[in-house]
């Protein structure tokens, strides 16, 4: 039963099965185990992250093309909620029509783009991506009119998803039943769904024809794989589910800006989770988003505290500061790439069954 | 070893072994091509000759045995190194660019010419003979060729310049029976010179006309070795190597 | 890319029929003329910067990702140079601003080349052939790189004015036309002769259109072609840093995230003239210049997107690009 749930995808390392269930149990009980406001933020951003990393994966491990315009259908989803709920009042109805609405371009979109690009070669879809998600990002800071500009969205939430509405007076094990507390649960349940829903798709006979694709090409087009098809439909439900944790995304921050979901930060985030966690494995995504979001949060004190301390070198004092975070980032990146390529799960699956019976690459 | 039997072979394989990824493809072959004579590599389909071919220019390389030019060890160089030996390749796809002209196609293969002016003039005047066509279409891009043309492009390219060793890749493959016997003859004008060639070809008729050694190779390696002139009179051996007789 | 003859002239038509389409729509000649010599010279810095991208790709077949490091690395030179040479830049004689400005440009051009040496060793060259580590591992240098601009010079925009001498513009009628504009379009036309001529007529042009090609044959004809990529990247990453030069100076600032920026003009530009192909990214340049400027006057919100639906529009008649590059 469990088996089935999972899509016979199992860990395969009993030290990644343990991380896993640790970080399972540690998002569940979240707001009981890690009181305070900045660990529920993390909290959430990592089920965020989850989402959005995870069907990158899909493109990118399984699939073996990049794509720039992740980030793109993440703002999208976003602002859907934002905009529909700033628009029509923030009723489940309207954010319901906002999540249709985005959904809907999202598909179209990455329709257009997949079918566009895939058709010549794989490379063209890198640059061609970027190149929209670059334009994307423009036009989002233009139409202030719909989107708020350079300063962003501001909105309300459901009554229900509400801070202030309490559902008991009393808290429980400390922690007051509120509407955020609601919110966090059911962004909970919809990354949990996702994962599982990415397992299935991983693991059915689609996924493999996509893995037979990214390591021969050629052959899958000669077997009778209309390649471009595949890769298509690939890219589009990537694209689907970066819309979702764009959607998750705006529930939690009641704000959505051209920073906040369209910055490229976010997709040089999203590379560095995918490859550090681990290409191809879908599991990847949580423990590399889980060990990715702990680094960023606390470690940029770190930074700071060393950048003070350094301040008789101005060189080094620069160099280690808070603000050059993505310095830091991009070397991790980079030489993840190089050394670490199997990512985090890769290692421990390696690690676990000497003789590989894991994807040869 | 025998030293004067050495340095009778210009080039010699020993026991070479090549894998392409997974796939063992040469399974350990000797072959010698003696000097300044015209040495046929034949075989069926798959048996490995190209694999052989592109194994001593180092294009693939060979995971075991030993690969000598001239008494020189060139097992592991590089192919570019490889072709500074003065080693001329005429792969099976004939590589000819067929963007640039016949006169650029021809430079490019004279490594000390840096203008076409600079290109050795009676030997360019030696060669519109042997391949009427290269003059013919001097300033057209190459690939506006027929197919026997670029053929003979190929071929006039490894000898723009002196070479110890060509080395050749089914040089009549595809090609009409008139322009083939053009191809005989220019070959035989080319053995007159002095210059030592290995040959591959499927074609039996113009192996016969050239080859003074031969090599037959079946499943990665050779499997008979000899004067050409005795697997001619043997049509019961040409059976059985090659499953058919002239 | 072919030379003698059957030069696919087709191609050549699409600058002036845009040109030509765009006059109705502006209305006025005289802003129509400007808008053109501006689109024009903002082609020409493009392709300084774009046709060392096609060229590596074509030849070496490794997509750089990080290409607009050298033009942010460019730029920022430029301003230390010609900050430091206050005088000679705000001089109104022609000779005394060229004091600065060629130091400038020699001096950025030397950076990038030698950064560009570093960046083919150590993140180009581990992953050649692999298409998807090489664009992962490119983008990541280039945040390398971008961070350590803003480390060396700081992470604000720097000012980067014209010299005296090549402010202002020339009269035409009743148009206007930047001098420094023409000197842009000067400046590409010299670098696209140059390139023309060291392809057509040097033996080491031969080898790169050869190797464009067939690596393969060119490796057996006893050439070491590899140090012939690391030459290419090398220029490729120089001319990068000019462009970067001229890029500064015709937007007046810069900051280091327009590597970025740019890079995202320059694919587009070597998608529509076809990855390998010279003229190809002169001809994309040049359209997209063009294309940036009467936009940018007739409807300057989509400013962006139209050249993404220029490059659709050239993607549908020619699926690889304008001049494809044979062989892949």
């Amino acid at each position: 039963m469990f088996n089935r749930l999972i899509s016979n995808d199992a860990p395969r390392s009993r030290l990644l099965a343990a991380l896993l269930l640790v970080i399972l149990l540690g998002l569940a009980l979240a707001p009981f185990l890690f009181p305070g406001v900045k660990a529920l933020s993390v909290a959430a951003k990592v089920l965020i992250f989850v989402v959005l990393v995870a069907g990158f994966d899909l493109l990118l491990g399984y699939t073996g093309i990049v794509s720039f315009a992740h980030t793109m259908f993440f703002g999208i989803g976003a602002y859907g909620i934002a905009m529909a709920s700033n628009t029509w009042g923030p009723t489940w109805g309207s954010l319901a029509a906002g999540f249709a609405l985005s959904l809907a371009l999202t598909l179209v979109l990455s329709l257009a783009i997949g079918l566009f690009s895939l058709r010549v070669r794989a490379i063209f879809f890198a640059m061609i991506t970027l190149a929209v998600a670059a334009a994307f990002q423009t036009l989002a800071s233009q139409l202030s009119d719909f989107t708020g500009g350079e300063d962003g969205l501001s909105f309300k939430l459901p009554q229900l998803l509400l801070p202030s509405t309490e559902f008991s007076d009393a808290p429980f094990l400390g922690v007051s039943l509120d509407g955020r507390l609601l919110c966090y649960y059911l962004l909970f349940v919809i990354a949990l769904a996702a994962m599982l829903s990415l397992l299935r798709i991983v693991n059915s006979p689609f996924g493999r024809v996509l893995q037979a694709i990214r390591e021969n090409e050629f052959r899958a087009e000669a077997i009778g794989y209309r390649v471009v098809v595949y890769r298509t439909l690939s890219s589009v439900l990537s694209a689907l589910y970066a819309c979702v944790a764009g959607a998750m995304l705006a529930l939690w921050l009641r704000y959505n800006g051209p920073d906040t979901s369209l910055s490229f930060e976010i997709m040089m985030d999203v590379l560095l989770i995918v490859v550090i966690g681990g290409m191809g494995t879908v599991y990847g995504a949580a423990i590399g988003a889980v060990l990715f979001l702990l680094a960023q949060s606390y470690l940029q004190d770190l930074l700071r505290l060393a950048s003070e301390a350094t301040t008789a070198v101005p060189l080094l004092s620069s160099l280690l500061s808070p603000d050059r975070w993505l310095l830091w980032l991009g070397l991790l990146f980079v030489m993840s790439v190089y050394y670490f390529p199997t990512g985090v799960v890769g290692r421990l699956r390696m690690r676990a069954a000497p003789v590989s019976s894991g994807v040869a690459r | 070893m025998n030293k004067q039997v050495m340095s009778s072979n210009l080039l010699s394989l020993e026991g070479v072994h090549t894998h392409i990824g997974a796939y063992h493809i040469l399974h350990g072959v000797d072959l010698q091509v003696p000097r300044g004579e015209l040495t046929m590599l034949l075989g069926r389909n798959g048996a490995g000759k190209t694999t052989t071919l592109r194994t001593i220019m180092g294009l693939w390389p060979a995971s075991q045995g030993r690969i000598s030019f001239g008494g020189e060890d060139i097992t592991a160089l590089n192919t570019p190194a490889i072709a500074q030996k003065n080693i001329a390749y005429v792969p099976e796809n004939m590589g000819i660019f067929s963007d640039l002209t016949v006169k650029e196609n021809m430079l490019l293969a004279a490594r000390s010419a840096k203008h076409a002016a600079q290109m050795d003039e009676t030997r360019l005047q030696w060669i519109f003979k042997l391949f009427p066509a290269v003059e013919k279409f001097w300033n057209h891009p190459a690939g506006k060729l027929s197919g026997g043309q670029k053929q003979m492009l190929a071929v006039a390219r490894a000898i723009v310049e002196p070479r110890d060793l060509l080395i050749i890749d089914e040089p009549s493959k595809g090609l009409a029976p008139a322009i083939i016997q053009n191809m005989i003859d220019a070959f035989q004008q080319l053995k007159h010179s002095g210059v030592t060639i290995l040959l591959v070809e499927q074609n039996m008729h113009f192996a016969q006309q050239l080859g003074d050694t031969v090599a037959v190779m079946d499943n990665g390696r050779v499997v008979h070795a000899g004067r050409m002139q005795a697997l001619a009179e043997d049509k019961a051996l040409q059976q059985s190597l090659l499953g058919l007789a002239l | 890319m072919k030379l003698e003859e059957d030069i696919d002239t087709r191609p050549l038509l699409l600058v002036p029929v845009l040109a030509l389409l765009a006059w109705p729509l502006i209305g006025s000649g005289s802003t129509w003329l400007t808008l053109t010599v501006a689109g024009l010279a903002m082609g020409m810095i493009i392709f300084i910067m774009a046709s060392g991208l096609t060229l590596v790709f074509g030849l070496m077949d490794v997509l750089n990702f990080g290409h607009g490091l050298f033009i942010a690395l460019g730029a920022f030179v430029a301003t230390s140079v010609l900050g430091a040479m206050g005088d000679w830049t705000g001089s109104g004689e022609w000779w005394r601003n060229m004091v600065a400005v060629l130091p400038a440009m020699l001096i950025a051009m030397a950076v990038a080349a030698a950064v560009g040496l570093a960046f083919e060793r150590f993140i180009v060259r581990p992953v050649y052939g692999q298409h998807l580590k090489q664009i992962l591992i490119t983008m990541g240098g280039m945040i390398i790189g971008e961070e350590l601009i803003k480390v060396i010079w700081g992470p604000q925009q720097i000012a980067l004015p014209l010299p005296e001498a090549m402010r202002g513009a020339v009269l035409w009628g009743d148009a206007a036309i930047e001098k420094y504009r023409l000197l842009a379009v000067a400046v590409g036309l010299a670098v696209f002769a140059v390139q023309m001529w060291v392809l057509g007529r040097t033996k080491i042009g031969l080898l790169i259109r050869a190797g464009v090609q067939d690596r393969e044959m060119v490796e057996s004809l006893g050439y070491r072609i590899r140090r012939l990529f690391i030459g290419v990247f090398v220029a490729g990453s120089a001319l990068a840093g000019l462009g970067g030069v001229m890029w500064g100076l015709y937007q007046q600032n810069v900051v280091p995230q327009m590597g970025a920026q740019v890079n995202v003009l320059i694919f587009i530009v070597i998608i529509i003239g076809g990855l390998g192909s010279t003229g190809g990214a002169l001809i994309g340049a040049l359209l997209v210049g063009l294309m940036a400027n009467y936009t940018g006057f007739l409807a300057p919100k989509v400013a962006l997107f139209s050249n993404i639906a220029l490059m659709a529009a050239i993607l549908l008649w020619r699926p690889q690009g304008v001049y494809p590059v044979a062989n892949r």
